[in-house]
């Protein structure tokens, strides 16, 4: 599905430059996490390519959530969580001391998977990120970035008439997509999607996939999902997490139609999970 | 047993089942209902109690004097400048009693009666007025209407609160006739009859080795002293006025039980109050010394401006150390301390800091603030900063409660798109915990304002006559000027004691509005 064409909004400063040689965005080298003793996710390895849905699937519990955490640093804000092992973001580790996760944050936004839009106005929702990050120079700059980024969350032509009205008043289906906006706003290269659709339903969900189809021209997403079908409708590759291990990674048609692992089989095909 | 008889039984036991259930939820609505209905009628009977009582305190008797400002009395010789006016009681409290002495000749025939007719006003009470011919010069020597309060006895006694009275009719009466010793025969066939019965039913509940109850005659603005009592005859004693008035005006007779000897005014003093009142000089207005006035020993003066003053700076104080303490304590344990055993140590101490009892504080604050740190006693820096400690640990908790109450999610939001920590709680999660924090942080000023156990420890129970003019001035609060009200002897305090705690609780209703205001206004949904 081509969308790139017909939004006149689509080429411009906001869009991030694509890694130099077109190799993966994140790198994840033997990651383990921890909760206190408890080990969540067992040395998983793996990478992210630029310019592509990566979709995490596997049963409750399996750790995908807490994997997604840990490419921006969420899970430093949890007590007792620990992790080990490299996240290689553009050849650097973002676990060094001398990385800011809150810089990190701004390169890789996150969508969570209850809608969490601010209790303020449509307009501060997504101005607040640039304001922060002193992304605007006055005013016009700022309505600029705004406008921007509703328009590739697709949410431009239903808001634009109330931007002064509370974030919180959008239907549930709006209000993710007001947080895509927002996680646009700050220029990031990453979006990380923690099953985003679940709270919605089908018709907003459908508008949420095509809108993440939408963006993979631009940045590097993961996305968590519970629903096999929307994996396959909208990555290109799969990882499938079992228990805390990568059982299986691979494009998105062979695991969905050859996967390798019997494990992998039997939780696409609804044996268990 | 067939099927449809095991269906039917079990039914049966299914329909006794959900019988119960609803008899336990109608159960369960009725203790709540008469729950809340018990509390509704204690707080009722509260604010009966207590309003009834203040609405007598919420008017008063004043006295209207027509004097001459005589400059020789006012502005003597070499004393005429207007300090000295304004200081000059003794000569504005001289005016008064002449004018008394001038309407009640027999007030001037010896040093008791002179005494009793001095009662009538207070010394103080003739201050305004000095004040305000103080700042007008020019009213020297012009005629003025002096208004002073009644005495809060004989203010009592008119409000059918204090000496207890029973009023008769009286008969025409057709004859009067001089006696021995300055007293009149007054004679009418039945005129007393009314009076003779009612002295048989009160004879029946007194012991009988009791006192007569006293009859007083009053017609129009002449009263006597009536004794021998028959149906058809009695001896009038004249204490005020003249004898005609009981042949040409309609009499009315006034039993009083309780003997002359055992209250605080005399058959004479209440003689003259209704011979003023008859006159049109006494006139029942709104009590607004209540709160224009300070503290005064005599309660027809006595208001709680200084109180009221002192509480407000107490609470500035309060407010400017506890909310600030509190509020910053509440959002780096809440939001940045890591929870570890040295946190929790403080977290179970603060509560129990919310759990000391006031008095406690009150120790603590004399011994650290006073004795240490040698600030100044009765003061309201002090009293504030022993408030202040009293409050900060509610404002901690119940900033802590608000600030839980946001939803991770926010914090969460706020966090991926790169702010800071810092900036998470300041632009995000303050914001939205902002009306629970007030809420706490003046439902704690509201419980300081009302407290009065600690603050006698700091000595703010000391009397204040002057209206503190900054914190450290000596002071008193509002809790505490209503304990020492009500540890007055005088009768005329108790209404008073109810209208001050009136005044208190419409401060507490105030603040307690302010929290709903601010609730209404910025509580936002998330």
């Amino acid at each position: 599905m081509d969308t790139s064409q017909g939004n006149p909004m689509m080429d411009d400063s906001i869009t991030p430059q694509p890694t130099k040689d077109g190799g993966p965005r994140i790198d994840c080298r033997n990651i383990k996490v921890f909760y206190g003793q408890a080990e969540a996710i067992h040395d998983v390895s793996m990478s992210f390519p630029d310019r592509a849905v990566t979709a995490l699937i596997g049963p409750s519990g399996c750790g995908k959530s807490t994997f997604l955490r840990c490419l921006n640093r969420m899970n430093d804000t949890i007590e007792n969580c620990r992790v080990e092992g490299k996240i290689l973001m553009d050849g650097e580790d973002i676990n060094d001391a001398d990385v800011d996760p809150v810089l990190l944050r701004s390169r890789v936004g996150m969508v969570f998977q209850k809608p969490n839009p601010f209790p303020k106005s449509i307009y501060d929702n997504i101005a607040y990120g640039p304001r922060i990050h002193g992304l605007a120079n006055g005013r016009e700059d700022l309505d600029a970035i705004v406008e921007k980024s509703l328009r590739r969350a697709g949410l431009w032509e239903e808001v634009k008439d109330r931007l002064s009205a509370p974030g919180t008043g959008l239907s549930g289906g709006q209000q993710q997509r007001l947080c895509i906006a927002r996680a646009i706003a700050v220029q990031p290269e990453v979006i990380l999607m923690d099953e985003p659709c679940s709270a919605l339903d089908p018709i907003a969900t459908a508008r949420i996939e095509e809108l993440i189809d939408e963006l993979r021209n631009r940045y590097c997403i993961v996305i968590v999902t519970h629903s096999m079908q929307q994996a396959a409708r909208v990555s290109q590759r799969t990882a499938f997490f079992h228990l805390g291990n990568l059982v299986e990674m691979g494009d998105t048609g062979q695991i969905f139609t050859n996967p390798r692992e019997k494990r992998t089989e039997d939780y696409i095909t609804g044996r268990f999970g | 047993m067939t099927d449809t008889a095991r269906t039917q039984a079990s039914k049966a036991r299914a329909m006794k089942r959900l019988r119960k259930r609803r008899a336990a939820d109608g159960r369960f609505r009725y203790y709540g209902l008469s729950a809340i209905l018990t509390a509704l009628g204690a707080l009722a009977v509260l604010i009966f109690t207590i309003g009834s009582q203040a609405l007598s305190a919420a008017t008063y008797h004043v006295v209207n004097y027509d004097i001459t400002l005589d400059p020789a009395v006012i502005a003597p010789e070499g004393a005429g400048r207007p300090e000295d006016i304004s200081r000059n009681v003794e000569g504005f409290y001289g005016l008064v009693r002449d004018n008394l002495i001038a309407t009640f000749p027999e007030a001037a025939k010896d040093r008791a009666s002179r005494r009793e007719v001095a009662d009538f006003v207070t010394r103080l009470a003739v201050l305004p007025t000095a004040q305000m011919v103080a700042e007008q010069p020019e009213l020297v020597g012009t005629r003025i209407t002096l208004t002073a309060p009644l005495n809060d006895d004989l203010d009592l006694y008119l409000k059918g609160q204090g000496v207890r009275e029973r009023k008769l009719g009286v008969g025409a009466i057709a004859a009067i006739k001089g006696e021995v010793e300055g007293g009149y025969r007054v004679t009418g066939a039945g005129a007393f009859d009314a009076v003779v019965a009612a002295l048989a039913v009160a004879a029946a509940d007194l012991p009988a080795d009791a006192a007569e109850p006293g009859v007083l005659l009053t017609a129009g603005p002449s009263t006597g002293r009536l004794t021998e009592i028959s149906a058809g005859s009695g001896h009038l004693e004249l204490l005020t006025g003249n004898i005609k008035d009981f042949a040409r005006l309609q009499s009315k007779a006034r039993l009083i039980v309780a003997l002359e000897s055992e209250r605080t005014i005399s058959d004479q003093q209440i003689a003259w109050t209704l011979a003023l009142k008859d006159m049109g000089r006494i006139e029942r207005v709104p009590r607004k010394t209540l709160l224009t006035n300070s503290d005064s020993t005599y309660p027809e003066l006595a208001g709680g401006l200084a109180a009221i003053v002192g509480s407000l700076l107490t609470m500035l104080v309060t407010a400017l150390v506890a909310m600030p303490i509190g509020i910053f304590a509440a959002v780096y344990l809440e939001e940045f301390a890591p929870k570890n055993r040295v946190t929790e140590f403080i977290e179970v101490n603060i509560n129990n800091l919310a759990a000391v009892p006031s008095i406690v504080f009150g120790l603590l604050g004399a011994a650290l603030y006073i004795n240490f740190l040698g600030m100044p006693r009765s003061a309201p820096l002090v009293g504030g900063l022993v408030l202040a400690l009293m409050t900060f640990p509610v404002v901690i908790i119940a900033s802590r409660a608000a600030l839980k109450a946001v939803p991770p999610s926010v914090r969460s939001g706020a966090l991926a798109v790169g702010a800071s920590q810092m900036q998470t709680v300041f632009h995000h999660v303050v914001p939205l915990a902002a009306p629970g924090i007030l809420t706490g942080a003046i439902l704690g000023m509201a419980r300081a304002l009302g407290e009065s156990a600690p603050l006698l420890l700091i000595g703010m129970v000391a009397f204040v006559g002057d209206v503190p003019r900054s914190p450290t001035d000596e002071s008193t609060v509002m809790p505490v000027l209503i304990f020492s009200w009500s540890n007055n002897a005088e009768r005329a305090w108790e209404p008073l004691t109810s209208a001050m705690i009136i005044v208190l609780l419409a401060f507490l209703l105030l603040m307690n509005g302010l929290v709903v205001f601010l609730r209404r206004k910025y509580e936002r949904r998330w």
